[in-house]
């Protein structure tokens, strides 16, 4: 009980903190003092309190779209395993689910971007549509390797890795972990893929699909991003941390590597521009390939010699 | 003979230049093969009256001719067919005077009636307009800018201006004294470009001989302001791409520059140094001293930042081929400046026009010409360097007339009857004043010309066939500005 207690705390509030350390991160770099590590969370607050300017052109589809992208995030986080390993919803195929449940709070964002029949919100979602297609494949190919690995169709199998491929088991922990970054910075619009500081509406992915979004409705819409932004760090944590942690130790390595993943994603965005939109496409690729040579790893320790 | 040679800064009597006919301009232009710099209207009575004033940069001449449009003659066969690079100013005397140039491919407005600009468009299931402006997101002044893509790629930017238009060119003519403080809040990021420009027009008119000091005072001040929006805009560039280290970089360091500019004027864009007759600052040793040292700190950061950004894959592959303007395109739609010498066209007044201060301090030209972004960066580089060579020895030379008072009075009257082009090289390129005097010294016709005004078509140029999201980054490296065109 704890722990499940725990584990929503966290699920709610460590998002902020994880953004705040990011940007104290790029601060860093930039010799800047930055703002407090709370910010993040202050900017929310003060959005919620906000009414949202809601353009007269648009439906139903635009009030109801942060409402359905923060529930499907949220509901997605409780097929990911946080800190005590074990996901509430423990089921089998959950990364097909998690993908999903995630692509239908999109398919909303997406739909509401064209409802406003901005020009600028169309090419933001019609890029985040073609990178999410692209992603996707690559994602199932990495987790359905590791299921098949450990004919454990969970999370759980993020954890069973070594103990089924033995030393193999290593190569395949980093090239997942690889893939999942970059996933990670797709997904979540960070740099090299899009840049969430600009203010460039024409090269923008996310950031411009929320750009009538305004009030409670915008602070949602950044708090489920956040969150959603976490859930993959805590994909990665499950999966190089050790087996063997339990207790208050187990929850600490959780909280460093989400953190350390922050400032890697902060110090990432400080130290190289963002690719030319046609370029994102081969930084996506890399990814399709290292889930590849998970496949390839799998099946060579399934079957091979 | 159909035109009157003359040079930068030098007055000639406007009834010495001939007015003849429009075809004979036309064909004299074919056969002389210069560069445009002015070609602008003015009211005769009932007349209109059209000056054209082209360059030879290769020997520093200007040509000056006139030609005469009764009441009755309301349209002529269009210079653009020809010589593309009239196209803007035939568009803008066309608005201003009414008088059609047949046969125009792109008879636009330029600064007003934009309520009825008559958009190019493309047709087709697959087409979409994108359409940004004039508030942008940043924060940056107004303009409309309407595109033609076909997914992420642009086939067409239309750019329409004018939104910033104030009528400063009658502003002038109001005005009986010298205005100055008028002439520098022109342009906000030309400022000392624009008041040299007027200042030097004025002290041609008025037969005021500044001294010495007050020139390389000036001239000090120019090179500064170069190097201050030239690290700016690197910084812009670098931001753009989201190259976070070099926009913090370059905007700290620009910072460097603009607050010794501080110190010597009291502006940090310099507002108030500059004044027909001379300079308001003086530059003494401390202070010179105090501008090498601030140099020497800024071209070491300077240094290492934009080698590190060129050690950097991702922004070399983001600047590389992206927005390249050709040599010959450039050419032909009259480009000037930093951006026409990014392309390869070598013009630069400052040692074309045989300033004396400039042709003997025998600096290199910076050149490297692809034409993309990583050309207007490096040329930018390289310019910030030899702005900074160009400082030293101006400052050196600062020391030999130490005794030399900063201002003279000038002479309050101008010269009737005369008429005066002043070039002066800003950071964007040639800021061009042309003043006219009436019978009693009054000022009858003040025409400026900046460097956007050219430059503008080149950024369309520059987008074709770009990703719509590279556009940004296309403009930054022009910097372009609004207001200088739309006056």
């Amino acid at each position: 009980m704890i722990s499940l207690l725990i584990n929503i705390l966290i699920l709610l509030f460590v998002p902020f903190l994880m953004i705040g350390v990011i940007k104290k991160t790029k601060a860093f770099w930039a010799g800047r003092k930055g703002v407090s590590i709370m910010q993040p969370l202050w900017d929310f607050l003060r959005l919620m309190k906000k009414d949202s300017v809601i353009s007269e052109t648009t439906s139903w589809v635009f009030k109801f779209a942060p409402v359905a992208g923060f529930a499907s995030i949220l509901f997605a986080a409780l097929f990911v395993p946080l800190v005590a390993g074990k996901p509430i919803f423990n089921i089998p195929f959950a990364f097909v689910v998690f993908s999903y449940i995630l692509g239908f709070g999109k398919f909303f964002s997406l739909i509401a971007a064209l409802d406003t029949g901005s020009s600028f919100e169309g090419m933001g979602a019609s890029r985040e549509a073609c990178f999410s297609t692209i992603v996707e494949p690559a994602f199932f190919i990495g987790m359905a390797s590791i299921a098949a690995l450990s004919q454990n169709y969970t999370f759980e199998s993020l954890r069973l890795i070594l103990k089924n491929a033995g030393t193999y088991g290593y190569l395949i922990i980093a090239l997942l972990a690889v893939t999942l970054f970059i996933m990670l910075l797709i997904e979540c619009c960070r740099v090299p893929v899009d840049d969430p500081t600009t203010h460039l509406e024409l090269t923008m992915i996310h950031e411009v699909m929320i750009l009538d979004n305004s009030g409670a409705d915008l602070g949602l819409i950044t708090w489920g991003s956040a969150i959603k932004m976490f859930l993959f760090e805590a994909l990665i944590a499950n999966l190089i941390l050790p087996v063997s942690l339990h207790g208050w130790m187990a929850l600490a390595a959780f909280l460093a590597v989400v953190f350390i993943l922050a400032v890697i994603v902060g110090t990432v965005e400080s130290s190289m521009a963002r690719f030319r939109m046609t370029h994102v496409f081969e930084f996506i690729f890399i990814m399709s390939i290292t889930a590849l040579i998970i496949l390839a790893l799998v099946t060579y320790r399934m079957y091979g010699g | 003979m159909n035109w009157i040679v003359t040079e930068n800064n030098k007055k000639i009597n406007a009834l010495d230049i001939p007015a003849v006919s429009i075809e004979e301009i036309k064909s004299d232009i074919e056969n002389m093969k210069m560069r445009v710099v002015g070609f602008f209207g003015k009211q005769e009575y009932e007349n209109v009256r059209l000056y054209v004033v082209m360059a030879d940069d290769k020997i520093g001449k200007l040509y000056v001719t006139s030609t005469i449009f009764t009441p009755n003659m309301k349209s002529y066969e269009s210079f653009t067919q020809k010589f593309p690079a009239f196209h803007i100013f035939e568009r803008e005397f066309y608005e201003e005077f009414g008088i059609e140039p047949l046969n125009h491919p792109w008879l636009k407005p330029v600064r007003i009636n934009q309520d009825k600009y008559p958009f190019f468009e493309m047709q087709g299931e697959d087409i979409h307009q994108v359409a940004v402006g004039p508030i942008h997101a940043g924060v940056i002044e107004p303009g409309h800018f309407r595109f033609m893509c076909l997914g992420e790629k642009v086939y067409d930017l239309e750019i329409m201006l004018g939104y910033q238009h104030r009528g400063v060119e009658e502003l002038f003519l109001k005005n009986k004294r010298y205005n100055n403080r008028l002439a520098e809040s022109v342009c906000g990021d030309s400022v000392i470009a624009y008041n040299m420009a007027y200042s030097q027009a004025m002290e041609a008119l008025s037969g005021t001989e500044i001294t010495s000091k007050a020139q390389i005072i000036r001239r000090v001040a120019l090179e500064m302001e170069r190097i201050a929006i030239h690290i700016g805009d690197m910084g812009a560039i670098a931001g753009d791409m989201a190259y976070l280290m070099g926009a913090s970089i370059f905007g700290i360091t620009r910072t460097l520059v603009i607050n010794t500019m501080l110190e010597i004027s009291g502006s940090r864009f310099g507002r108030g140094l500059i004044n027909v007759g001379g300079v308001n600052f003086d530059i003494d040793d401390k202070m010179s001293d105090k501008i090498i040292e601030m140099l020497d700190g800024v071209a070491k950061t300077v240094d290492r930042t934009t080698k590190v950004m060129l050690k950097t894959p991702s922004c070399i592959s983001r600047m590389e081929r992206t927005g390249c303007v050709s040599a010959e395109n450039a050419k032909a739609l009259g480009a000037v400046g930093m951006a026409a010498r990014s392309s390869g066209v070598d013009i630069d007044t400052r040692f074309d026009f045989n300033d004396k201060w400039y042709t003997s301090l025998d600096v290199v030209k910076p050149f490297k010409a692809t034409g993309d972004v990583h050309s207007r960066f490096m040329l930018r580089y390289k310019e910030i360097k030899q702005s900074m060579q160009i400082v030293k020895k101006l400052l050196a030379k600062l020391k030999e007339f130490k005794s030399e008072a900063i201002k003279v009075t000038p002479n309050n009257m101008l010269a009737p009857n005369s008429f005066v082009i002043s070039m002066t090289e800003g950071w964007r390129g040639e800021v061009v004043h042309i003043a006219l005097t009436g019978a009693n010294g009054e000022l009858l016709r003040y025409k400026m010309k900046d460097p956007s005004f050219n430059n503008w078509y080149m950024l369309a140029m520059a987008v074709r066939n770009n990703g719509v999201s590279d556009f940004p980054l296309c403009n930054k490296s022009f910097n372009l500005s609004y207001c200088g065109n739309d006056l």
